[in-house]
Order: structure tokens, then sequence, then C-alpha cells
């Protein structure tokens, strides 16, 4: 037996010691999900989490389950920082194959059905999945457009028919391109331009503001300079060369920002694992 | 001792930022906040809406991001409940659903069930759309064409507060609580630019740095990561004191394991740099 399988075994050991502990002497109960009903105006029974000692509580052996496996697969993922293993490429299937169905499902419904067939066959989905559509709502027949540039995707598994599988391709293609020409040149060209039309001199009721003053004489530097940095037909030499270098400071410092807050973002998600583990499933702490 | 700082195994390293961040989680520790001025120009902007004025909540992201996320939109739609803003709840992201719902559940039915917020008059869900960018642009010119029904099926023709409701100008703001593509770049690219809408997003830190420029003429505030939403839930807690328990604010709670994990950071990167500098003094090439 190799160290890391002994520490693998000591790990999982005294985890479950510890669980079995803890779920024996724990007043709040590890991992367990009361509900109460709600009261509600229509004939669907809906439930809330409550505490245990609510008089109306009643245990949720699905919620808890469902903890349960949520502490479970939390673990298998994190067990990839000590080494590769199955209960780590077991949560991964898992996610993978449970997002395609989510997926898959979810894209039916509100892409298929809601946007689709409400509009070729409105009375079908009225009758069959959304009562609460218009009835003055009329066939569309310009939808079986998109509908036949659909099927046609499916051409791709007949080879003497694939061709006309580009032909949606290119409808998507054209559309996006038209799409993000347009918004692009106006959102973060032409509007990005006057943004950076700042007063250098900037006056506060009539007195001189010092650190707008410099805040805007910053933002024009580190636009000048970046740009001369990425104009590549005058050799980055002399003068041209010492501005270009500031612009590639100007760069670091905003991929330095950007990787500052990506940490943040990573460490706020293991926040928020530890406390689903303390509080949610073993009870440690008060929420 | 450079020979054993050469050979440490990186998997104590992921053990010390486990404890970094784990005990702050059990100690609960919470530091000040103080709004910065892009989170205080997006509170003012809430806050000076007249009461009753229409938000649109689009809520992009999904549970990977939620909890980045997840406090901003709770923050933002107690606010508006706050000040009695009629809330249209939408997202394109197809995970994203339960999370509006989750929303709705505890914040406009549950944490405000005193107030009464009727379904239909103070707050709709139009739920998820595929489209992206497309979707956008429908709901900038004709939101019928995207949004036949709400999220239950309902005609929003029926609705009180979508009848009149043509497009996203009719909007008095936009909230975004983006989590990547679709999101805060897409609405700024494909709704902004259409017309006078006012947009305030609520963004992850990866995102953060690329929105940054669009402020203050294209958004009018931004809440970057966790720390935004720790500055927006302090915002709200000077103006209405009944939030000033720092334990009922999740992202403020959240700051504490922030600190100890950037120092951690930070003491890794100076020792990091030390070891460096010490092999190339030492001649060896590690």
């Amino acid at each position: 037996m190799t160290r890391e399988l002994m520490i693998s075994w000591f790990l999982l050991i005294a985890g479950g010691i510890g669980l079995v502990v803890l779920s024996a002497t724990s007043e709040k109960g590890v991992g367990t999900i009361y509900v109460k009903p709600v009261p509600a105006a229509n004939q669907v029974q809906t439930w809330t989490e409550t505490q245990r000692t609510d008089s109306a509580a009643v245990f949720s052996p699905y919620r808890t389950a469902g903890v349960w496996l949520a502490a479970f697969l939390t673990l298998a993922v994190f067990s990839y920082l000590y080494k590769d293993n199955v209960f780590y490429k077991l949560a991964e299937s898992m996610i993978v194959g449970v997002s395609a169905g989510y997926y898959l499902v979810a894209n039916f419904w509100d892409s298929i059905v809601a946007l689709l067939m409400t509009e070729l066959t409105p009375q079908l989905v009225r009758n069959w999945a959304l009562p609460s559509l218009s009835e003055t709502k009329t066939v569309d027949p310009w939808f079986l457009v998109p509908l036949v540039l659909s099927l046609f995707l499916f051409c791709r598994f007949v080879p003497r028919l694939s061709w006309l599988a580009r032909w949606p391709l290119a409808f998507v293609v054209g559309t996006f391109a038209g799409l993000r020409l347009v918004s692009i040149l106006d959102a973060d060209f032409i509007s990005q331009i006057r943004s950076t039309i700042v007063p250098l001199i900037v006056l506060t009721n009539g007195s001189f503001n010092v650190w707008a003053s410099i805040r805007n004489l910053g933002l024009l530097l580190s636009v000048v300079t970046c740009l001369a940095y990425f104009f590549f037909s005058v050799p980055h030499q002399g003068l041209f060369g010492k501005v270009s270098r500031v612009g590639v400071w100007v760069l670091m410092i905003t991929f330095g920002a950007s990787f500052a807050f990506t940490v943040m973002g990573r460490i706020t998600l293991l926040t928020r694992r530890f406390e689903f583990l303390f509080i949610d499933w073993l009870r440690l702490i008060d929420p | 001792m450079l020979d054993f700082l050469n050979r440490l195994d990186r998997r104590w390293i992921f053990l010390l930022m486990a404890l970094a961040v784990a005990v702050p989680v059990l100690c609960k520790p919470i530091f000040p906040e103080q709004p910065s001025p892009l989170t205080r120009k997006l509170f003012d902007t809430i806050e000076e809406l007249p009461e009753g004025s229409v938000v649109y909540m689009a809520f992009d992201y999904d549970p990977p991001s939620q909890a980045e996320l997840g406090p901003m939109a709770k923050s933002f739609v107690r606010h508006c409940c706050l000040k009695k803003h009629k809330m249209i709840f939408a997202n394109l992201w197809p995970a994203g659903p339960p999370l509006v719902d989750e929303n709705i559940r505890n914040v406009v039915n549950g944490e405000f069930a005193s107030e009464n917020f009727v379904y239909g008059e103070d707050y709709v869900n139009l739920g998820y759309r595929p489209g992206n960018q497309v979707a956008i642009t429908q709901i900038a010119t004709d939101l019928r064409k995207i949004y036949p029904t709400d999220a239950t099926g309902k005609n929003l023709g029926v609705l009180p507060l979508t009848r009149s409701f043509k497009n996203i100008f009719d909007a008095d703001l936009v909230l975004n609580v983006s989590a990547g593509y679709p999101g805060c770049k897409e609405w700024v690219q494909y709704a902004g630019t259409k017309g006078d809408l006012k947009i305030g997003a609520g963004v992850t830190g990866v995102q953060a740095p690329q929105l940054f420029p669009y402020y203050p003429d294209q958004l009018v505030g931004i809440l970057a990561a966790i720390k935004g939403a720790a500055e927006y839930e302090a915002a709200i807690a000077q103006k209405y004191p009944q939030y000033a328990d720092p334990q009922k604010n999740e992202a403020i709670k959240r700051m504490g394991p922030q600190l100890f994990a950037h120092l951690l950071m930070l003491a890794l990167i100076v020792l990091g740099n030390v070891v460096h500098v010490a092999n190339r003094r030492r001649g060896g090439v590690r």
C-alpha cells in the first residue's frame, strides 16, 4: 500500500467516524431537512424548509438525500486536489450528464415549444401545454422558415444531402456578423472614443479638482501608450519605444487587476462550498 | 530551508488555503465596508427612482456563479422591494430560473411577505429564453415576440404590469446580474445602443475589468465581484438600519475569508519570489 493510498484511507475512515460521532451528538441533526406546508391558493401543495423544533415540521427524506448527495459531490470534487480518483471522475461525469439532460429539456420547452410551436400550432400548444396562451393568436407561416432551416441541420447525417446543412449555418453566421458589426461599432468603438474625450483640467464649483484632473490625465495617457504599443508600423525605438514601454506597463497592471478579480471570484466559490458543508450539512454553526 | 521550499508539495499550499478560508467561515469575523463610487452611483440610481418605477431584472447567471452573484441579486430585489418598485424578472441562462424563483420566494414573498406584493401587478417572472444577443435585440424591440407568455404560461397581455410593456425602453432601469455570455456586455451592446436606456450591473470578478470602461456613460454603476456585493449591502444598511446587522448580509460575511485568503496569497507570492531570487543567487536554475 502506497503512502498516498494510506492517507486517503485514513481521511475516509477519520471522516466517517467524525460524521457518526457528530450525528450522534448534534442537537441540530446532521444534514437533515425539515419542511412545513405553505398555504397556497391553488391546488398545488408547496413546502418550505423549517427548523426541527417547528410544531408543523415534517422530515423531508428527498431534501435530506439532496443535501447528502451535494455534500458527497462537493467532497468528491475537492478530493481531486489530493489526487485524481474514482470519486472525482464520478462527480465529473454526473455534472456532464445532468447538465446535458437539463439543457435539453429547458431548451425544448423554452425554445421549441414557447417560440416555435406557439407560432405554428397555437391551438395545439394552448390545449397541451400553455392554456393561458392568447385565444387571438393565429398561425404565423413565416415561422416555417426557421423550422425548415432547423431540419436542414440534420441533413448533415445524410451524405447526399449534407450540403443543405450549410444553409442554416450561413444564416446564423450572416445574422450574427451583421448584428455584431453594428452593435460593437457603436458600443465599443464610437462610445469608447467619446468616453475618452475628457477635460484634462477639471473644475468643480469653479475650483481646480486635482484628483479628477489626475484621473483624466491617467486615462488619456494609458489609452495613448497602449495604442502606441499595438502600433507596429513604426520601430519601437527612441521616444516611441519608451512610450510603448509605458503601454506595456499599463497592460500589465490591467492583467494584474484581472488576475486579482479572478482570484477573488474563486475564493468566493470556495467560501460558499465551505458554508454549505459547515452550515447546511454538518450544522456546525448557525447561518 | 531553501531545499525544503523547492521540494514543497503543492498540496500543502492547498491545505493552507483551505484553512485560510474555512477558519474564518467558522469564526465569522466581520470587517467594515464602505460603498465605492461605482456602488454608490448604482445605489443612488435605484434610490432616486420614484416609487412604482418599473425595473427589469435581467438575472443572467446560474448556480456556478451563485456564490458571487447571489448576494447582489438578493440586494437588488431587496432594494426594489424597499422602494416598492415594480419588478420584471427574466433570464437568458438555461439554469437560471430556479435562482430567480429563489429570490422571489425568499425576498419578495418571504422577507417582504407583509407588503403583500401581488404577482402580475408588482412583479412578473418572464422566465428563460434562449437566443443570447438575438433575444436581447428582441427584448429591445418587441418583448412579446420572444415572451408571449410569462414563466408560468400566462399571457403577458392579461397581466397588469406587462400589459402595456412593449419593450425594454418601457423600463425605468435595467438591473443586470451577469455571469458571462450572454450578460452585461451584450446588454450594453444590443440594448444600450438602441436608445436611452439606464443599465446597472452586478458582475463576476472575471468580467469586471472588461466592463469598467462602460462606466459611467454606458452603465450607471457596476458591482464588481463579492466586494461590490458587500459594498452594496453596506449601502443598504446605511440607509435602512434594519439591515445593519452584518450577519444578515451574506456578502459582508464572505469578505472575512477573502481577507485571510488574500493575505495568504500575498505571503505566498512574496515567498515564491524570495525562493526564486535565492535560487538565482545560488546559481541553480529551477
